[in-house]
């Protein structure tokens, strides 16, 4: 980054520019002359959509000069304005470049789902010059080592489907910066994909099977599922070896079974194992789970408001019926039903007035 | 429930009515919440451009002395912009389906002293609640007023239309010390500690304005502090003077019913849907005008539609008005709404009339029969 651009965005974060576009903040004037222009939000442009696999593809960003950047294993949640509904989704998407530094661009490798929103838009219907909201990269399954800190660890990293994104990001930033296996240390990569078609990356990684640099790939497709058997065989010791796991519950099922409860094996989830229960059905079931307060009651089909208090919580709430705003409070995971409208969501982290949502199954409640 | 449909039991209607002419509202609601989209969004998003667009004018033409009028007007456009068609709205949750942060109703805050936290409080909660219920709804009056004959006269208000002159001038600083309830602290039904917890809020917020209105921004323009001050200063009149008007034309012309806490049944929980619809409309009252004169109000022109559906974008109200007027007429019901000057005169009489002893009671037409207990029947 030049001076100039550096003196520029300290003069933007200043505090003198923030008493002055109080209290809306500088960012909301900036944006009227460029999005790509940021004091402190996170905002990109997609200037590249490579196709990987039928249904994947890799999106290249641009983020504006507020990026910190992001450690190899991190997601990010990137938030764009659907155009057939005018809202903004919403949804996280780990990175599968290398380490980041602050500005740099990255990439996210996405599968579009069959009914899924923001995927498939992203993956069919996004061009380059797509604006996306995002985040800081956040989330700790990132990988410790570095070949600045060498150790003669063994590396283990699992991976289903998409879930090869993160570890993606792993492999790449140690090849990148000089991993060569020469130290002793070796990298295993087990992979599982449906078909030899929906290997995403493929070549990169048959380059990198084929290269001398100490890293051991195992690519798995169609029948051939996980077994404690296979992992014993390729890394005798596992339950005492440092393991990233990423893939679908099926797998992630299988592996937590072997590792037992070592304490090596660390976990990303793609999908919240909650979300999947309860979707569209008029049944009153499922519990509700106060996060914050750590209680959890069946759902009788009562307003989440009057079901926390049941519980002997005391939210905030004003109106009753939702017209003042005064009981919203965030849906980590979950099916939930405005009585309003009859709509129903099923989307994470989301803003909703407890006093007229009733849960539609499981769902948790940071309250 | 009652099944006798020509018992009359509450403001003319009989139960049966109210809750038909409820639902008949509901599915306007639902209507124009299924539609919402890009248009809204689009909306929205240029009118903050406008807002903005101005507010950048308005400043910089301060450099420009001769340009001080223009500068002046820019800047109370945007600020009257920022506070109704926007402010007002978003905090209202209208456009917290568009699930942007920025324009969420937890997040925004306006360009006046009043910290949209504690108006969030005194306005969508207790004024859209408990509207025109006297007693209940501190927006009668504001605390300082006496704007219903049901307010037990005293001498204190006979300074009302001077009073009502001081808070259309300080209208923000009004806003921002209402949920102090600083009129309570006076007549020793609460103390200064009871408000201890707004106090932090407000002090940073009004520090803000201040800083930035009489400080900062006068002090770029270096030797024309006093130009730009004054045009500061000016800006936050006009919008207060605006502000002040339109709300008060929403609520407070001839023809607009009160409440009494016992014949809603809002303590019992005995107000029912249609019910509470029906007290909406008979406390709010339109002005009438052309497109401009709406989004320069924030649509709170159509003061009723906006009682009647407080949270649905302030753009659908035109189009949401024909409607309810229909309805109004075929349940005869009044749908107060005028032109701004007879609403203003109408305003400013009840003002003039009500700082003396007396002043008509509540209007017949509107209240119908003397309402029984809503549910006794
Ligand atoms: C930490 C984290 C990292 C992630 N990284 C990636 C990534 O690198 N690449 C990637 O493609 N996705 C990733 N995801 C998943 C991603 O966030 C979305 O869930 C997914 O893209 C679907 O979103 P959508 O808006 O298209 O679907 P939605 O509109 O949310 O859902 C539509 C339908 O798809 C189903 N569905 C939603 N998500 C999934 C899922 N993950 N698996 C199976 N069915 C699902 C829903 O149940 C629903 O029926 C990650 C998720 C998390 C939490
Ligand atoms: S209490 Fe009013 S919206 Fe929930």
């Amino acid at each position: 980054m030049s001076i100039v651009a550096d003196a520029t965005g300290r003069v933007l974060r200043s505090r003198l520019a923030a008493a002055l576009t109080a209290p809306h903040g500088v960012d909301r004037y900036l944006e009227l002359i460029d999005p790509m222009l940021a004091a402190h939000e996170v905002r990109a442009r997609v200037v590249e959509i490579t196709p990987e696999t039928p249904g994947v593809a890799t999106l290249t960003l641009q983020p504006t000069s507020t990026w910190r950047g992001h450690q190899a294993g991190q997601h990010v949640l990137v938030g764009a304005d659907l155009p057939a509904s005018a809202k903004r989704t919403t949804r996280a998407f780990s990175i599968s470049s290398a380490a980041s530094a602050p500005g740099e661009r990255f990439t996210l490798t996405i599968r579009a789902h069959e009914e899924g929103q923001l995927s498939k838009f992203l993956v069919h219907e996004a061009r380059p010059g797509q604006l996306l909201h995002l985040s800081q990269a956040q989330g700790d399954f990132v990988l410790t080592e570095s070949p600045a800190t060498p150790t003669n660890h063994r590396l283990l990293l699992i991976t289903g489907g998409s879930g090869i994104t993160p570890a993606m990001s792993m492999l790449r930033t140690l090849l990148r910066d000089g991993y060569d296996g020469h130290v002793g240390r070796k990298v295993t990569f087990l992979h599982f994909a449906r078909s030899a078609e929906d290997q995403i990356f493929a070549d990169e990684l048959a380059a990198i099977a084929d290269a001398d640099n100490g890293v051991d790939v195992h690519l798995h497709h169609g029948d051939s599922l996980f077994s404690e058997f296979l992992l014993r065989r390729l890394v005798p010791d596992f339950r005492t070896t440092d393991t990233w796991l990423c893939g679908p519950p099926g797998l992630v099922e299988l592996v937590t079974d072997a590792f037992g409860d070592s304490p090596r094996l660390r976990m990303e989830f793609f999908k919240p194992a909650t979300a999947r229960v309860g979707r569209g059905s008029d049944a009153v079931e499922g519990e509700v789970s106060f996060a914050r307060s750590g209680v959890t009651t069946t759902n009788n089909g009562a307003s989440l408001l009057e079901q926390a208090e049941a519980a002997g919580l005391k939210p905030d709430f004003g109106c009753r019926m939702g017209i003042c705003f005064s009981c919203t409070a965030r849906k980590t995971s979950g099916t939930v039903r405005n009585v309003l409208t009859g709509e129903e969501s099923a989307a994470p982290d989301e803003d909703i007035r407890i006093c007229v949502t009733t849960p539609a199954g499981d769902c948790h409640i940071d309250l | 429930m009652s099944t006798t449909t020509d018992e009359k039991t509450y403001h003319g209607l009989t139960h049966d009515q109210i809750e038909s002419f409820g639902a008949e509202l509901d599915a306007i609601r639902q209507r124009v919440i299924a539609d919402l989209g890009q248009a809204d969004r689009d909306y929205l998003l240029n009118i903050l451009k406008w807002q903005r667009g101005l507010e950048i004018t308005g400043r910089a033409l301060f450099y420009l002395p001769p340009a001080w009028p223009i500068a002046v007007g820019a800047l109370s456009v945007s600020k009257i912009l920022d506070n109704m068609e926007i402010g007002h709205n978003v905090m209202h949750g209208q456009y917290d389906w568009m699930g942007d942060p920025d324009l969420n109703s937890r997040m925004f805050d306006w360009d006046t002293v009043c910290p949209g936290e504690q108006w969030k409080y005194s306005h969508n909660y207790i004024h859209h609640t408990y509207t025109n219920i006297l007693g209940k709804d501190r927006d009668i009056g504001y605390g300082i007023l006496r704007m219903d004959p049901d307010q037990k006269w005293n001498p204190y208000y006979l300074g009302n239309p001077v009073y009502a002159f001081l808070l259309m001038v300080f209208f923000e600083w009004g806003v921002a010390l209402h949920d102090l309830e600083v009129e309570e602290i006076v007549a020793g039904r609460r103390t200064w500690k009871d408000t201890k917890h707004l106090h932090r809020g407000l002090i940073r917020k009004i520090r803000g304005q201040v800083l930035k209105d009489y400080l900062l921004f006068p002090a770029l323009t270096g030797p024309l502090f006093p130009l730009t001050f004054l045009g500061n200063a000016t800006a936050n009149l006009v919008r207060n003077i605006w502000a002040f008007n339109i709300i008060f034309c929403g609520h407070f012309p001839a023809g607009v019913a009160s409440f009494s806490e016992e014949e809603t049944g809002i303590n019992e929980g005995t107000e029912t849907q249609g019910m509470w619809y029906l007290r909406q409309l008979l406390g709010s009252a339109n002005i009438a005008g052309g497109k401009l004169f709406h989004v320069m109000s924030g649509n709170l022109s159509h003061q009723i539609e906006h009682h009647l559906f407080p949270d649905i974008p302030a753009r659908r109200y035109p189009e949401i008005a024909e409607e309810v007027r229909e309805i109004c007429e075929r349940y005869g019901l009044p749908y107060n709404t005028g032109p701004l000057h007879k609403q203003l005169f109408s305003v400013a009489k009840k003002i003039c009339r009500l700082a003396l002893p007396g002043g008509q009671p509540k209007e017949a037409d509107v209240t119908g029969v003397a309402p029984a207990h809503p549910l006794a029947a």
